[in-house]
């Protein structure tokens, strides 16, 4: 069958387009066994709706697809599972109120006894040394535990192409370094895998081969371990990375922002309750709020924004105004703005035209409103504003937020807080989803706020982000901040043990520590 | 009270719960598949309808059972049309059901008001149906055998069986399930269609049993006391039972107040006694913190896959 | 050829305005097929109960009286639509509204003067907002679901009606018949000119104007359509969801009962069993089939309304079943929800695919 030459998986000319989009163009490439092949590319260069086809969660609309020589079609998931693909997603498909045992369970195709399956899953976390407990409810699971649940659920299938789509963005580095050597274990064992991401820096540590994607075309080809993080960035947005323009020799005025002993009980079952959290953000500072997914950023996006109040006025406070018991629209009065991490349906509604969206956070700072009655024609104007400000790519006022792209929208909802001129912004994900040029621009307005006075707070799962913008920044784990840390003197490690270690596995992350301490 | 009385009683109380019982095990699978089907009176409605109508035409109330399950499928077929296939927003569209199932019932039952049908005896041989003390187990008609057996029925399906794990996981997360390769839409649709058959089986139930004759609006609202019946349960079908033993107590209490000496007490408090109930009852639950997380996670939600 | 649906980049305007016209075009098309098909006279039944009342000048004063409850009852719950609460016991809070202002009428039978009118209104807008504020507490304190709640209370609503009537209220001087004293003049709501029509029509299009500009011009209608279209997106923009509960439930609780003492203080003149007929089950469709919008909402009325004078109509002339407008009110909503995809979708009719192998 395998001669040493046959491809694990060839693709010629796959060609996939949406209404208005040509998401994949005449793309080729190929995969040996036992390879380890990045797909690398930004946000909306097509490397999701590539790999659905190669899954077959979609059909390609010309071009071919051969997996070991053979040409497939494959029709559906369950054919692609049965010739031998496994696929974990970068959006866990898991089912919270079930066990670990019944969501493996509906992930393979033929009925088998609980027992019978239990025994063949131990039987996988026993070879590539993992720990999990197929009897624990996923609701009480880390996100990296979910993420092996997962890729257990692929392992049992005796995959022979394993598709791993953006898996480290919710990852600490500890769990990252885990699951390479997991991912190496298997490519020795002749399974080749489809690695996906935009992580440059992991792509040279782990992948043998590269194919760079870029608005649906493949743009170049390269062996990883022979480019630099840089040039395989320059390949993936076209164009040469713009710096961030930080002033070498700006300095932090008063503090502006000072949190004090804040604590709020998680709203529901899953959330995570906050813990005596205290910081303070100075004039002109940018104080960065690192950690893993579910740690409770979204708890203290919540406290800070004042979409939950909390019960103590000084907890919260803006200039030295009291504020923790106001609500966001208050607080707004009070100097400070907010970005949720989710742009639909929270940072902004997405049946909503612009202009209307407008009206939802700027109509007290900017006046929109006599009287209770709306004047549509200042919110249309302040839209136009921050549109023309923000180059934000629309047709207009009149739009709905749905019709924008998502690095357009981000931009939309930066411009229209921005331009409010905060004296405190507080943003979670500012470049969530967004493309390299947005995210620069995104990130060069930030620095540009912060030197204009104004105190900043930004929450991120991406730690090269934070690195990149933050003068100070701390780690948020199990509801609790860290001291906070000085950018620049932190290492990756360090921050990275603030962050949890590897979750769920203390002997794990006991073990690394001493491991990176004693290298 | 001796115990013809309590027998009689009981009587009235497994007549009373008995199709909120077929109802609301039909809706709680319909909503462990993650579909909200508001249109249950409707079905109900046009299950009564229909399983009288049949039943006076060939004279055997088997048939018009099966038929009033067939009808009730069918009505939730519109539905389901409707809500999964055209993503309609399902509490609009359960309410239009309903409103049709009234209007259809009315003008299909409008030339069958005033016959009547003969009722079906009970299940098993007299020498038990009829004994003195055992006809407490043994002396109810075959439909409430068959709810007692749905009950088992659906638990060990939603519990035991792979098919009702991926119905669990479709009303859980559907776009997991869709990812891994499950047809939601399919799983979805063969739910609401037993959501109606079970509504339709529970509404002739009236029809031929209860009263038996065919009278407009006759289910008067039980089809909505199943839905709370659902809540009430928390998606449970051995909660559901007991659930809906308890409102058959609440529902014949205008029944029993006259026998007790409660002549005082007007009967249309009496008569509202089960509605109140239920919103005492639904407010009592939701005191719990967990109920909002027993919900499936997608109740509701309309679901489009995207190609 | 296979039809297929395609997103639409952003919701089609012309298909939200023409969908609602679509539904009523097809309830008669199908509704003609289906009473044929039931042996009944179907082109004859569209043309009675859809075309007769509009083109007969002598029913266009009923048609407004049957639209004028319509109107005030569908303008209150599309606020609550809009924001996602669905308070579908309108028919409970107009029986208690109704209620309300006839114990006022009972407790002032003797007196008179200009007051008394008023005050029975405001009774009947009071007892409305009192009996939604039992879904809106339950909801706003315990998380209970308003639909259930409010549902339940028109059953009991009912048995509170019939209760009076059969007890407390009961007309001493009415032969024992289950009914409330006739109102006087002064509990009466005067007729315009001289038509039939009462002051409660041009009342309910003027509520309805009123709401249209609410709704679409200030901060409040604005709070009703973002707490309805993004709940998180509403606390950010520092709305409040449980005060919005609160408005909603009241302002449709409200309006119902303002719609119900109209009705016992015009066409009634008493309280009587029979009051409950359904105008809270079909404000529901007039709601949707107006598009939550005040102006769609007075136009759709007046399309129930027709029906509802249509469906008499047939009843005398072609021996329709009295059903049968309930029917064709029920389709118009099926219709209205099916064709609802149009808004965001469009119709492809396309070649057989082409598969990535051969």
């Amino acid at each position: 069958m395998s001669d040493g030459t046959t491809r694990r998986l060839d693709l010629k000319g796959i060609t996939k387009a949406f209404p208005g989009v040509l998401a994949n163009d005449d793309v080729s490439f190929s995969v040996a066994p036992g390879e380890i092949h990045a797909l690398l590319g930004e946000n909306g260069a097509g490397k999701s709706t590539l790999v659905k086809m190669i899954y077959g969660i979609m059909q390609p609309d010309a071009g071919e697809i051969r997996f070991d020589g053979e040409l497939v079609h494959v029709a559906s998931p369950k054919a692609a599972r049965a010739m031998g693909v496994g696929m974990v997603f970068q959006h866990f498909s898991l089912f919270e109120p079930m066990t670990v045992l019944e969501n493996i369970a509906l992930g393979l195709d033929e009925a088998i006894s609980y027992a019978d399956l239990e025994a063949r899953i131990r039987e996988v976390l026993e070879t590539y040394q993992l720990s999990l407990d197929p009897h624990r409810t996923v609701a009480t699971l880390s996100v990296g535990e979910r993420q092996r649940i997962e890729i257990v659920r692929a392992l049992l299938l005796e995959p022979r192409l394993l598709i791993m789509d953006e898996p480290t963005s919710v990852l600490t580095p500890q769990e990252v370094a885990q699951l390479f050597d997991t991912l190496r274990a298997l490519a020795a064992r002749g399974c080749s895998i489809l690695y996906i991401s935009h992580k440059l820096h992991e792509i040279v540590e782990l992948c043998h081969s590269a194919t760079i994607l870029r608005g649906g075309r493949v743009v170049a080809e390269c062996d990883p371990r022979a480019e630099s993080s840089r040039s395989m960035a320059e390949m993936m947005i076209g164009g040469a990375l713009k710096e961030i323009e930080k002033a070498a020799d700006r300095s932090f005025g008063v503090e502006r922002f000072i949190v004090g002993g804040l604590s709020l009980e998680a709203d529901d079952a899953f959330g995570t309750s906050l813990k005596d959290i205290s910081f303070s953000v100075r004039a002109g500072e940018i104080f960065g709020v690192a950690g893993v997914a579910g740690n409770g950023q979204n708890e203290l996006m919540l406290a800070l924004s004042g979409e939950r109040p909390v019960e103590s006025a000084g907890a919260i406070n803006i200039d030295g105004n009291p504020v923790g018991t106001l609500n966001a629209e208050k607080r707004r009065r009070f100097g400070l703005c907010a970005v949720p991490e989710e742009r639909n349906g929270h940072g902004a509604v997405p049946g909503f035209s612009l202009s209307d969206n407008a009206i939802l956070t700027a109509r007290t700072r900017k006046n929109m409103v006599r009287l209770g009655v709306i004047d549509a024609g200042v919110a249309e104007s302040y839209t136009n504003e921050v549109i023309g400000g923000f180059a934000v790519k629309t047709t207009g006022a009149k739009a709905p937020a749905s019709s924008l792209s998502g690095g357009n929208l981000q931009k939309f909802i930066m411009g229209r807080e921005i331009m409010q001129a905060p004296d405190v912004l507080v943003v979670s994900q500012p470049t969530w989803g967004v493309d390299a040029g947005a995210a620069a621009a995104i990130h060069q307005e930030l620095v540009d706020l912060a030197a204009r006075g104004s105190a900043i707070v930004v929450i991120s799962q991406d730690l090269d982000e934070l690195m990149a913008i933050s003068d100070t920044m701390a780690v948020m784990n199990e509801g609790k901040l860290s001291r906070t840390l000085a950018v620049g003197e932190a290492s990756v490690d360090e921050i990275g043990l603030l962050m949890g270690g590897v979750h769920g596995d203390p002997d794990a992350t006991a073990d690394y520590a001493g491991a990176t301490h004693a290298a | 009270m001796n115990e013809a009385i309590l027998i009689a009683i009981l009587v009235t109380v497994v007549g009373a719960a008995t199709p909120i019982l077929l109802a609301g095990l039909g809706e709680l699978v319909v909503e462990k598949a993650g579909v909200l089907n508001l249109g249950v009176e409707g079905m109900m409605l046009v299950g009564a309808v229909t399983g009288f109508a049949v039943t006076t035409m060939t004279g055997a109330t088997f048939i018009g059972i099966v038929a009033a399950g067939l009808a009730g499928a069918g009505a939730s077929m519109i539905f389901g049309f409707l809500t999964l296939t055209l993503t309609a927003n399902q509490v609009a569209t359960g309410l239009a059901l309903t409103i049709f199932g009234v209007g259809l019932s009315s003008l299909i039952g409008a030339g069958f008001v005033g016959q009547t049908v003969t009722v079906l005896g009970p299940l098993f041989p007299p020498a038990l149906a009829e004994h003195e003390h055992l006809r407490i187990l043994f002396g109810y008609d075959p439909v409430v055998y068959f709810s007692f057996a749905m009950t088992l029925v659906v638990a060990w399906f939603l519990r035991r069986t792979r098919a009702g794990l991926i119905l669990r996981a479709v009303g859980e997360n559907d776009a997991s399930a869709h990812s891994i390769g499950y047809s939601v839409i399919g799983v979805r649709y063969m739910a609401v269609a037993f959501g109606g058959a079970m509504a339709g089986i529970g509404g002739c139930y009236y029809s031929l049993f209860l009263t038996p004759m065919w009278a407009e609006r006759l289910t008067a609202g039980r089809g909505w006391i199943a839905l709370a019946l659902v809540v009430f349960a928390a998606w449970k079908p051995m909660r559901l039972l007991a659930g809906a033993y308890l409102f058959g107590v609440v529902m014949t209490l205008e029944l029993h107040a006259k026998a007790a000496g409660f002549e005082y007490v007007p009967p249309e408090f009496l008569a509202a006694m089960p509605y109140l109930a239920t919103i005492v009852v639904l407010a009592l639950i939701s005191l719990r913190k967990s109920v909002g997380a027993q919900a499936p996670a997608c109740l509701g939600k309309p679901f489009k896959p995207s190609t | 050829m296979r039809l297929e649906l395609v997103k639409r980049k952003q919701p089609s305007r012309a298909m939200l305005y023409l969908t609602p016209v679509f539904s009523v075009l097809l309830t008669m098309v199908v509704g003609a097929t289906i009473f044929s098909l039931l042996g009944y006279d179907g082109p004859g039944a569209v043309w009675n109960i859809f075309f007769v009342p509009a083109l007969d000048p002598n029913k266009w004063q009923d048609l407004g009286i049957k639209a004028a409850p319509l109107i005030l009852i569908a303008i209150g719950l599309s606020v609550g639509f809009r924001a996602n609460v669905w308070n579908i016991g309108a028919e409970g809070q107009y029986v208690i509204g109704g209620l309300a202002g006839t114990g006022v009428a009972l407790a002032t039978w003797q007196m008179e003067g200009w007051w008394i009118l008023p005050l029975m209104c405001l009774a009947g807008v009071a007892g409305g907002m009192l009996y939604a504020a039992i879904p809106a507490f339950l909801k706003t304190k315990l998380n209970v679901n308003e639909i259930l709640t409010s549902l339940m209370l028109t059953y009991v609503s009912v048995q509170l009606l019939y209760y009076l009537m059969r007890g407390p209220w009961k007309d001493p001087e009415g032969f024992n018949f289950p009914q409330s004293r006739m109102f006087t003049d002064s509990q009466m709501l005067p007729e315009i000119g001289n038509t039939f029509v009462h002051y409660g029509v041009p009342i309910a299009f003027l509520v309805a104007l009123l709401a249209w500009f609410i709704l679409s011009k200030t901060v409040f209608g604005f709070e009703i359509r973002v707490v309805g279209a993004a709940p998180n997106a509403a606390r950010y923009g520092g709305f409040n969801r449980t005060r919005t509960i609160w408005t909603s439930l009241l302002a449709a609780g409200g309006l119902a009962g303002f719609a119900g003492i109209l009705e016992a203080a015009g066409p009634y003149g008493q309280m009587v069993p029979q009051f409950p007929t359904g105008y809270g089950f079909t404000a529901i469709i007039v709601a949707f089939l107006g598009r939550l919008h005040p102006v769609g909402i007075m136009l759709a009325a007046i399309i129930l309304a027709i029906s509802y004078v249509g469906g008499e109509i047939a009843q005398s002339s072609i021996g329709l079943p009295n059903a049968a407008s309930g029917l064709f009110q029920a389709m118009m909503l099926f219709f209205l929800l099916a064709t609802d995809i149009l808004v965001n979708y469009r119709v492809r009719f396309s070649g057989v695919r082409s598969g990535g192998a051969a």
